[in-house]
């Protein structure tokens, strides 16, 4: 199908012209042609799928999702059993990637961020190492990084009985990292609500210093106090309380340890491979749009005496993130969507428990669907943030 | 006053800020921060490098059995040479070695010929095309009395370079016709072009390669099926598109209205107008961006591992769960990188040179 359409008006006003020679009737008929084929060939295919299964009596729609799972999840942010249904199962796989796409993005930006920031360096060793580690990084494929830090988490570890317990409280087996956590306790929410409450009222505070000093010139220490009453007001609230301090201590019980925090090596190996492989690239994203400044503006900046982290700050960074922001975008999407490569290692993710599923109950095509459905969403929701994100950057040029 | 100057009145660089020195001073010790993260740096190398160092070279073994490996402290290499051929070739039959091995140097042979812009003329098509048609012939057999051999047999490197060179050749006409669609004033075909390409860059290939493998077999009437090394090469050609025609869109994005008008106003009708005047100067600035592609391809080939087809890193992981071998997974894995690195580092530096040379403007 070649789309035909000459932007040039058809000329009508002398003979009359034959439909295939007049623009707008031909785009039509190419139109509807098009349509035709696109629909004959849809159905086709669904006609097609539909005798096959019948033939393979397979059940179709989504009624399978009421159903018990019947399979466990290792790792799961709710509460989760083998009782419970395949929409929860999914719910958990989908929490399950949403966290390790989450986690990974924030590494990503910063360490990515910071090699960049190297690459550019003046110092000789720090740029080439930097850009060895882009270069490495950049040409493996992730799934083999995976794979790598997969074998390294899981062989080079010892068992939990003979679990490395560097400092106490702490232990690294191949059944993970685990770590000691404060036992909970009502404190805890408090602080959580007062660092939220600081954070809120910060923002506030920013806005009115910053149209204070547009109105007098006078600077306010915003940040400053922000991130002071941010952990101060928790630290206070601590201390009302009477300084609670009981930690809850993993210990090894029978093969395995009991209570802590346990990190899995699974989700260790995925976000280490999917942190490293993309803050390469985030870092080459970072560097163009660091270099894209030109120089006239870092010497204009210099000149009037700024520091060179208020150089950073205030002159190359608004610049430059207008220009790293789009493909930082495409970056962040690429990571969470690299993130189905889970099911590689057997980290329960979406696409992992989604596969389970298919293979359970034998209906690929919801499962692929619901696959494809959850990454949509992730996608264009990340997007749209993007977007916005982008849009408000952008105003600010002049 | 017309005194010519002799040679003490040139006053010599300081010796400090040329040669050794000078080069040390600038880039390594320019000021106290620069010095001091100098010294951690090396501090660093100096604590991480020598036990790898030890490691890899000097406390391991390079040929050996795996019996002599379980002695050593170091990395028991000899897991590549003793199962070279079935990581390189997997199943492949026995006493056929040669067929995937002459296909893929004729292929790798017509990449580096083809490197030289000055030999991009029609007949190099027709040289790629005769090569396919040889290394197909090669690989499947059936003609000049090779025997056959079935595609499920087809693995490691070959199958690694088969899906992701084919793939991508035949993806890239697919890629620009989407993105010609995407560009169309007719609003039928644009919806359905733009929801097409959005679709699938939003989904991860795996889910394409799912598709591939369970659905594909459902879309087919009674009686046919489909080859399974074909119909994850079909996914990574439909997904392959999509990319492609994001980044030829830039191409045409990037000509100037001037060109359009052109050709308008030579009566050009608009399959002419793009096939001689837009497509040829668009392609030409994407070529180094198509390339990226080419790459990612590469590397995404890996991922059919989770449809158990039998790729280079298939092949690698069958090694390792032989009891004999299966913990030097590090050593295999590092090997396999290496691999890879090479090829997808040739190809990202020849992207790079590609674009310096072709930033002509026009």
């Amino acid at each position: 199908m070649k789309p035909e359409a000459s932007p040039a008006a058809a000329n009508t006003h002398e003979t009359k012209v034959p439909f295939w020679r007049d623009s707008e009737k031909r785009s039509i008929v190419i139109q509807i042609v098009a349509l035709i084929i696109v629909t004959g060939v849809s159905y086709y295919l669904f006609t097609n799928t539909q005798a096959n299964l019948a033939r393979q009596s397979i059940a179709t729609g989504f009624g399978f999702l009421e159903k018990e799972a019947s399979f466990e999840i290792g790792e799961s942010l709710i509460t989760y059993s083998a009782a419970d249904s395949y929409a929860k199962a999914l719910l958990v796989g989908a929490l399950n990637t949403l966290k390790v796409a989450f986690i990974g993005i924030i590494l990503t930006t910063i360490i990515g961020t910071l090699i960049g920031i190297a690459r550019l360096s003046s110092n000789w060793l720090l740029s080439k190492l930097a850009a060895t580690f882009i270069e490495v990084m950049q040409n493996i494929p992730v799934l083999l990084q995976l794979f790598f830090w997969y074998a390294i988490f899981y062989e080079s570890f010892p068992s939990p009985r003979q679990a490395l317990n560097p400092i106490k409280g702490v232990f690294l087996c191949n059944r993970g990292f685990i770590f000691a956590v404060p036992e909970a306790h009502s404190a805890h929410t408090v602080m959580g609500w007062l660092f939220v409450l600081a954070l809120i009222v910060g923002w506030f505070i920013n806005r009115w210093g910053h149209k204070r000093q547009n109105l007098t010139g006078q600077p306010f220490p915003a940040g400053r106090i922000t991130v002071a009453a941010a952990i101060l007001l928790p630290a206070f609230a601590w201390l009302a309380y009477g300084a609670p301090t009981a930690m809850d201590m993993p210990a090894l019980r029978g093969f395995n340890f009991q209570g802590g925090v346990t990190i899995s090596p699974e989700f260790a190996a995925l976000l280490l491979g999917l942190v490293l492989y993309t803050s390469a690239f985030v870092a080459e994203i970072v560097r163009a749009g660091i270099q894209s400044i030109g120089r006239g503006q870092i010497e204009a900046a210099m000149a009037i005496a700024l520091k060179p982290s208020k150089v950073l700050q205030l002159v190359i960074l608004p610049q430059a993130l207008r220009v790293i922001i789009p493909p930082l975008t495409s970056q962040m999407l690429n990571l969470t969507k690299n993130s189905s490569l889970a099911i590689a290692i057997g980290y329960a993710d979406f696409v992992a428990v989604a596969n389970t599923t298919i293979n359970q109950t034998g209906q690929a095509i919801e499962g692929v669907a619901l696959i494809m459905v959850v990454y949509l969403f992730f996608s264009l929701s990340t997007s749209i943030f993007m977007n916005w994100y982008n849009k408000r950057m952008a105003l600010v040029e002049r | 006053m017309n005194e010519t100057p002799t040679k003490r009145e040139y006053l010599l660089p300081p010796k400090t800020n040329v040669g050794v020195i000078g080069w040390l001073k600038t880039n390594l010790f320019s000021n106290w921060h620069n010095s001091l993260l100098t010294f951690l740096l090396v501090a660093l190398l100096a604590w991480l490098l020598p036990p790898l160092i030890r490691w890899a070279f000097i406390d391991s073994l390079w040929n050996s059995s795996a019996e002599a490996c379980r002695n050593i402290d170091g990395a028991c290499w000899s897991v590549i040479p003793n199962n070279l051929r079935f990581i390189i070739l997997g199943f492949f039959p026995e006493g056929e070695e040669w067929r995937p091995i002459v296909a893929m140097l004729l292929l790798l042979g017509l990449v580096i010929y083809s490197k030289e812009r000055s030999r991009w003329r029609k007949s190099l098509g027709w040289l790629w095309l005769a090569n396919i048609i040889v290394m197909g012939s090669l690989m499947h057999g059936g003609v000049f009395g090779l025997s056959v051999v079935e595609t499920s047999q087809w693995s490691g490197l070959p199958l690694t370079l088969l899906l992701s060179f084919f793939g991508m050749i035949v993806a890239y006409p697919f890629g620009i016709l989407l993105a010609l669609g995407r560009r169309s004033n007719m609003p039928t075909i644009k919806t359905m072009c733009v929801t097409y390409i959005e679709m699938i860059r939003g989904v991860p290939l795996i889910s394409m390669l799912f598709m591939s493998s369970i659905m594909f077999p459902l879309f087919l009437p009674e009686g046919v099926t489909i080859d399974k090394v074909l119909r994850a090469l079909i996914a990574i050609i439909l997904f392959t598109a999509a990319y492609i025609a994001e980044v030829v869109r830039g191409g045409l994005q990037a000509m100037p209205r001037g060109q359009y008008e052109a050709a308008d106003s030579l009566g050009l009708n608009y399959s002419q107008t793009m096939r001689l005047i837009i497509l040829p100067q668009a392609l030409k600035i994407v070529i180094p961006p198509s390339v990226g592609i080419l790459l990612s391809v590469f590397k995404d080939t890996s991922l059919v591992v989770i449809i158990a087809l039998f790729d280079v890193l298939k092949t690698t992981m069958v090694t390792l769960s032989n009891p004999e071998w299966g913990r030097y997974s590090t050593e295999s894995y590092i090997f396999l990188a290496l691999l890879y690195f090479c090829f997808c580092y040739a190809m990202s530096s020849y992207s790079r040179k590609l674009e310096k040379e072709l930033d002509t403007g026009y």
